[in-house]
Formats: structure tokens, sequence, C-alpha cells
């Protein structure tokens, strides 16, 4: 019988910690079958972060960097800039990447390094257990939101995207979702244009991926797909937000 | 034999971590260390080598963290608020087993502080200063030639035992000009980088660089393993200078860096005044050269006494080395203050004439 | 000779710290052990501006310059805070045409050098500090004027030379 179906050869044969329903499974396997497909996974270096991914480096097949808590876009910046001809990815998730890291985020991206960074956002801390993030929905339940997320004492949601798109060292900033079969399809291509826009050196490339986590809002995977859709969407819209491959053509 | 040329301190250690090969500098302007990051934004990009202005101290020891573990030479500077800030990553470089130099260029604190010359980063430095079980090497050179000269030699301790090193000097060694001689020095054999993410390039395993061990066990056998090599670099890289100490002597003052530098100046005072000094010097000041202290326990009549820019840091080390055969005495400045060799002559002279412990 | 112990003090924009270091450069061409040391930091953002240098055949302990054998001083306020440290016998140099006071001190060798109406004749202000370093070898003969000139040459800007030599010149000349 022919074999149709494979694990991709960027990921190992661990077996993974993460929750039932999870969705970085489904993003980790984008990343390693884009490595693949393009050829590049002998020469990816990626960066795995502090939160739920934190054990990425035992799931990546290619060499993997474990970053202090926030600091991955530092870290490939030096690894980037140490050997040019790598093919560098930061994975983070958003507490790790838009609280405690912003700074670093904010200016590898200004620095136009040429690197790629896949950020997990959904909406809340996973590994410490349900914490409020900085992209939590206004009136959000969580452990430190008990009452809902208050704007008037934390603030509100950065819309990360948005942010490094008014960056003029950001190539290419797209945001997608994995909650149907046509928008993983979408966000692999998102991944894939991403990684190409770093290996044709024309600057600093961010895919932000909407995903859920069951577990810690407390639903289950398809009500969470739900929630994902009914409240994620409508404040963090999907789409291109910039693109200068196509300004390179 | 190079020829002799006037160089600022800062820019001096430029220079030799360019002849050692540095081949990446990540950093973050501070005073008094500024001219050492400008001085390599000029020279590294002519030799196609890497510069980053880092946003932060943080994120600059972070970029060593990625650069050191592609397995190139690299360096960062900084000055005591921002050793504070690169904590964590030394911490994490620590456990990773990450090769790399660290400068410290220390200025009184504590907080903002001063930007005048202090050494009150010692513990900092030899204790630790992020969390965790480590140690690293810590070059304490007292002139701007042992700076350039000691470059070479922490970049190979770094690489021989994949370990940050650090070297500390301070805002007076750091900005004075003085002449130095660069000269060729043979390197140390290193091992090959084999550990480093380079990409697999046909590699069957992966690389990891991490210092994450979520299993208690084998976070203990890291730490044994990591305990092993700061054994092995206790035995054999402590160094130190005696200066007059082959004779017996009234007093040995203990002093390192700049310090040590006007204690010289102390003990050639004395003799004018009949006193007989000797000192020792830690050029590594982790591992402690307490082999200096067995060398000398016989020759010095009234004991010790520690000189220091700080509130007295290094005594308890030296205390430890002496272990009780000997009185250990304490004189020093703090907050950006230098000694001066007559206050320096005075408090001898009141160990000595006085008892005054 | 015996070793000097130098503070150049007074505003900057003056050239305090090259002057120093025309003076270090020669020092070590002619084979001594020298040593510079510029105050740093907030004091260098256009406020005073001063610097330490030793030439000396022994070995140099601290750089810095607490009790000189011989100040140079470039304004009032740079008189007023170093003449007080002036080793007893010392010399003190001054920029007449600046400081706009005598020395307090009867136990030190002053010397007044109108340096700024000098180097205009020469035409350019800028240089009244190289006018005073001639002034300070001839008087100290810690260095020959022509090691200074050579390391002038070597390490100072080739636009400015001639220029500089001649202040040199003029300073070492200056009858007093």
């Amino acid at each position: 019988m022919p074999i149709t179906f494979t694990k991709p050869r960027g990921l190992t044969d661990a077996p993974t910690h993460y929750c039932p329903g999870c969705t970085h499974g489904i993003v980790h396997r984008l990343v390693a079958e884009v490595l693949e497909e393009l050829g590049v996974l002998d020469k990816a270096i990626g960066v795995a972060p502090v939160g739920c991914s934190v054990l990425a480096f035992e799931y990546f097949a290619c060499d993997v960097f474990e970053a202090a808590h926030g600091r991955a876009p530092a870290v490939a910046t030096g690894v980037k800039r140490a050997k040019p001809d790598s093919v560098v990815f930061t994975y983070q998730g958003d507490g790790d990447l838009a609280a405690i890291g912003t700074a670093e985020i904010v200016h590898a991206a200004t620095r136009g390094e040429k690197i790629t960074t896949v950020f997990v956002n959904n909406a809340i801390y996973g590994m410490t257990g349900g914490q409020m993030a900085p992209t939590t929905l206004p009136g959000q339940v969580t452990e430190t939101s008990p009452y809902g997320r208050d704007t008037n004492i934390a603030g509100f949601p950065i819309r990360v995207s948005e942010m490094i798109s008014t960056l003029d060292g950001a190539a290419y900033v797209e945001r997608v979702s994995v909650d149907s079969v046509k928008n993983v399809l979408k966000a692999k291509m998102a991944i894939k244009r991403a990684f190409e826009c770093q290996i044709e050196g024309i600057g600093f490339s961010l895919v932000e991926v909407l995903s859920i986590c069951p577990t810690n809002w407390g639903l289950s995977p398809q009500e969470s797909m739900d929630w994902l859709r009914d409240h994620m969407l409508p404040y963090y819209p999907l789409g291109v937000k910039k693109d200068k491959t196509k300004e390179s053509e | 034999m190079g020829e002799k040329v006037l160089m600022k301190g800062t820019e001096a250690i430029g220079e030799a971590a360019i002849r050692a090969n540095c081949q990446c500098f990540f950093g973050y302007p501070i005073t008094p260390q500024t001219e050492l990051a400008a001085y390599l934004a000029k020279q590294m990009p002519k030799l196609n080598r890497v510069f980053v202005q880092a946003e932060s101290e943080v994120a600059a020891i972070n970029m060593i963290y990625g650069a050191a573990g592609t397995g190139a030479r690299v360096m960062t500077s900084s000055s005591s608020p921002g050793i504070s800030l690169m904590s964590e990553g030394i911490s994490y470089i620590a456990g990773a087993e990450l090769p790399c130099l660290i400068i410290n260029i220390v200025r009184g604190g504590p907080g903002l502080g001063s930007i005048q010359p202090a050494q009150s980063d010692y513990f900092q430095a030899t204790k630790g200063g992020g969390h965790g079980d480590y140690n690293m090497p810590v070059y304490a050179p007292s002139s701007i030639q042992e700076m350039v000269d000691l470059i070479q030699d922490a970049f190979d301790v770094a690489d021989l035992y994949r370990t940050p090193c650090m070297m500390m000097g301070d805002g007076m060694l750091g900005q004075m000009m003085e002449p130095v001689e660069f000269v060729l020095r043979t390197p140390r054999a290193v091992p090959e980088k084999d550990w480093a993410a380079t990409g697999l390039h046909g590699r069957a395993k992966h690389n990891v660089i991490n210092s994450l061990y979520l299993d208690p066990q084998d976070m203990e056998n890291h730490n044994i393993h990591l305990q092993e090599k700061f054994r092995r670099i206790r035995e054999n890289e402590a160094r130190y200078e005696l200066f007059e100490c082959d004779r017996d002597n009234d007093l040995m003052i203990v002093a390192y860096g700049t310090t040590a530098r006007i204690c010289k100046n102390v003990i050639r005072d004395a003799e004018r005044d009949g006193i007989r000094l000797g000192l020792v010097r830690p050029i590594t000041l982790w591992p402690f050269p307490t082999e200096a202290f067995e060398q000398t326990i016989d020759r010095t009549h009234f004991g010790y006494l520690t000189v220091e820019m700080s509130a007295g840091q290094m005594v308890e080390d030296v205390r430890l080395a002496v272990n009780g055969r000997q009185p250990v005495a304490f004189y020093g400045r703090m907050g950006g203050m230098v000694p001066h060799p007559k206050d320096i002559l005075e408090r001898v002279k009141q160990m000595i004439y006085q008892g005054v412990k | 000779m015996t070793g000097q112990e130098i503070v150049f003090a007074g505003f900057g924009g003056q050239g305090i710290l090259s002057m120093g270091k025309f003076l270090a450069f020669a020092g070590m061409e002619a084979g001594l052990n020298v040593s510079w040391l510029p105050s740093y930091g907030p004091e260098m953002r256009g406020g005073t501006a001063n610097c330490s240098v030793i030439l000396t055949e022994n070995t140099i302990g601290s750089p810095v310059v607490t009790t000189p054998t011989t100040l140079v001083v470039m304004n009032r306020p740079s008189l007023d805070k170093f003449e007080p440290a002036l080793v007893e016998n010392g010399l003190l140099i001054l920029d007449s045409d600046l400081v706009n006071r005598s020395p307090v001190r009867q136990d030190i060798e002053p010397v007044g050098i109108p340096a700024q109406s000098i180097a205009e004749r020469l035409g350019n202000k800028k240089v009244a500090n190289m006018v005073l370093l001639g002034a300070l070898i001839k008087m100290t003969q810690v260095v020959p004027v022509e090691t200074l000139l050579h390391a002038i040459q070597r390490h100072g800007k080739q636009q400015f030379y001639e220029l500089n030599e001649s202040a040199i010149v003029h300073g070492c000349d200056f009858s007093f």
C-alpha cells in the first residue's frame, strides 16, 4: 500500500507534551513542512521560547536554541549575524513575544533582521496555568482577570501584527488562524511566504497564528474553535499586514 | 616584537579582541566603556565581522547567547548596571555552556551609582550574579598591557572549558592611555565545537543549545558535570602575581586591578620609611589564587591588608585562603573614590605601630 | 630629568585633552613610562575638562595625579580648583589672557603667558594650548622639543602641523 501521509522530516519522533486539542501541534507541523518543502531543513536553526512551546527544541529536527523568556528574537539575531547563510526562525507565544519580549521583537523587526518569527497567539498564558496575556481580550476571564479583563485596570490587548507592520524593517507580516482546514492551508502559505522572504534576504518576517487553548479557556476543542471565530477574529482581523516581497518583484 | 602604541584601555581591549579573532560584538552604550563599542563599530565591518548595537544589555547578552551557540568567538562589554541586566543571560550561557567573553568596566554603585572607577562588582562577578550554581573565570588586569595580553587567554579558556569568561577593569583602566604592545601569542589548543548549532548540514542528530532540564535528576546530573568543570578550572586556571614577596615582610598587601598598581607605589614609598611590604595580586578573581597565600603566609609579620575600591568584598576570599593563620585587615574607598597612596600607607602604619586590625 | 606629574585643565574645546595626549606621545617616544587619564562623563560635555599626564622613568602606579608637579590652566575655575594641589615649588603655567587673577600661593613658581594673543597673531586662537605646551617643555625639559614636534607630526592632523609647530616654537621662545 503506498504511503500517503507521513510525519515531516522537520519533526523528531519525540511525543509532544501538548494538551489534547491544542493547536501547537498543527503549527509545529506547518513549520516543519515548509522547511522541508523549501529544502532548507539542513541549514535551519530554530529558537524556542519560554511558554507552552518551551520544549519545541525537542520536537524540531533541525538545530535549535532554547532562549530565555522573551529573548528569542535577540538570540536569533546573534545566530543569523554569526551564520548569515542559515535560515533562522523563532517560535514564540503571546506572553513571551508581546509582554516580556516586546523590546526584542520590535527591535529585531526594525533592524530588519533576516529571520522569521512564528507567533502563536491564544490570548492567554498557557504554561503557567491560564493567566491574563497582553493579547487577552477585553472582558475575557482568566486566572488573573477573574472579573474579565477590565481595560481601565489592565489596559488593552496588543495587535502585534499591526504594530510590527508599521516598522520599515518588517518585510512580511500576516495574521492567520488555524481554526479550519481552509485557514490551516492559508496559514501554511503565509509561513512559507515568510520563510521565502528571509531566504530572499528582503527583511524581517512574522506570521501571527491565532490559536486555541481549550485547557485554560475551559472549553472543549470544538467550542474553542467557535470562541476563536466569535471573539478573536473580530479583534484580530486576519490578512496580510505588510508585504515588501511584492515591491521587490 | 611589535611596536609600542599609546592607547586608551577600552580601545586596546577592542584591538586585542580583533587580534584574538573575535568574530562578533554585541553591546549597548554605557559610560565608562562606550569607546570600546565605538572602536569595534569602526573596525569590525572593515574585517567583514559583526558589530550590532543592541536595544538593551538584555538583548546584547542574548545575541551573545545566539552567536556563541553557533560556535563563533564572541564578546560583549558593559559597565556595572549593564552587567546586572546581563546577569540573567550569563546564567543561561553558563548553563548552556557557551564560550564568550564579557567585559565589565566597573563603576561605582549600587543603583545608577557613579561613573568613576570602582571594584564593587567583585561579589557579582565571582559569586554568581545570575541565578543557579555556576561560576565563571574572572580576569582582573592591572594595566592596559595586561588587559591586552589576557584577552586572548580569556577567549582560549572560554573555548577550552565551554564557559563564559569575564574581564573586570574599572573606569580608570578603561579611560586611561598608556603604551601597549600587541604581541602575537600562541593560542592554546582548543577542542572543535562539535556541539554548536550550525544547521544540520548532513549531521544525523540535531544539536540543541539549552539550559532547561525538567527532570530534577537530569538537572542534578548536569550540575554535577558543571561542578566537575569548575573544579578543573580551579585547579588549572588560577593566576596571580607576587611582588616583593621573596623576602620577609612586615605586611602583605592584597589588591587587584587599578588598586594593585597604586599599592605598588605604596610599597616603594614604604621602603623610605623602613617598612617592608609585599603584594599578593590576584589576576584571576575566580578561581581565587589561594596558592599565592600558601607561598606568603610564613613571610609576613603582621598578616595581610586587603585594599579595594569597595567595602571589602574580596576580604572573605582572602580570609578563606588564609584560614585563620594570619590576621586579615582591610582598607578601601567606595562609590568611585580611588584610594590615595598616602592613605594606604597610613593604614599600613596603623597596623604595624598601633596593632589596629 | 626627574619625573613630571602634570594636570592640564580648562574648558572643553580648548584642546586640554589633546595637549596632554601629545605630551604623552612625546614621552613615550623619549623612552619614558607615560600615562594619560582624562576626566570623563558629564564633565566632558562642554563644561570643564582636565587630564592627568605622568612621564617618569619609574613604573607608574596610579595614573591619577593628585599633587601635580606642573599645572597648566586655561581658565579661572581650573586655577581655583587645582592651585591648592600643586606641590611646593611646583610650576604653574597659566593663560594670562583668560585667567583674571594671580595665584594666591607664594610657594609656587607661576608663569603667565598671553597664549590667546600669541595664537591669534599666528592666525588661529585654537593653538593657544600649543603655545602653553611649548612653554611647558621649555621650562621642565621633560622632553626635547624635537621629540614633541615629531610626536605631533605622527599623531596630529597633518593640515594643522605647521601652525602647531609655530605655536610650540613661540611658546618655547616666550621670554619669561
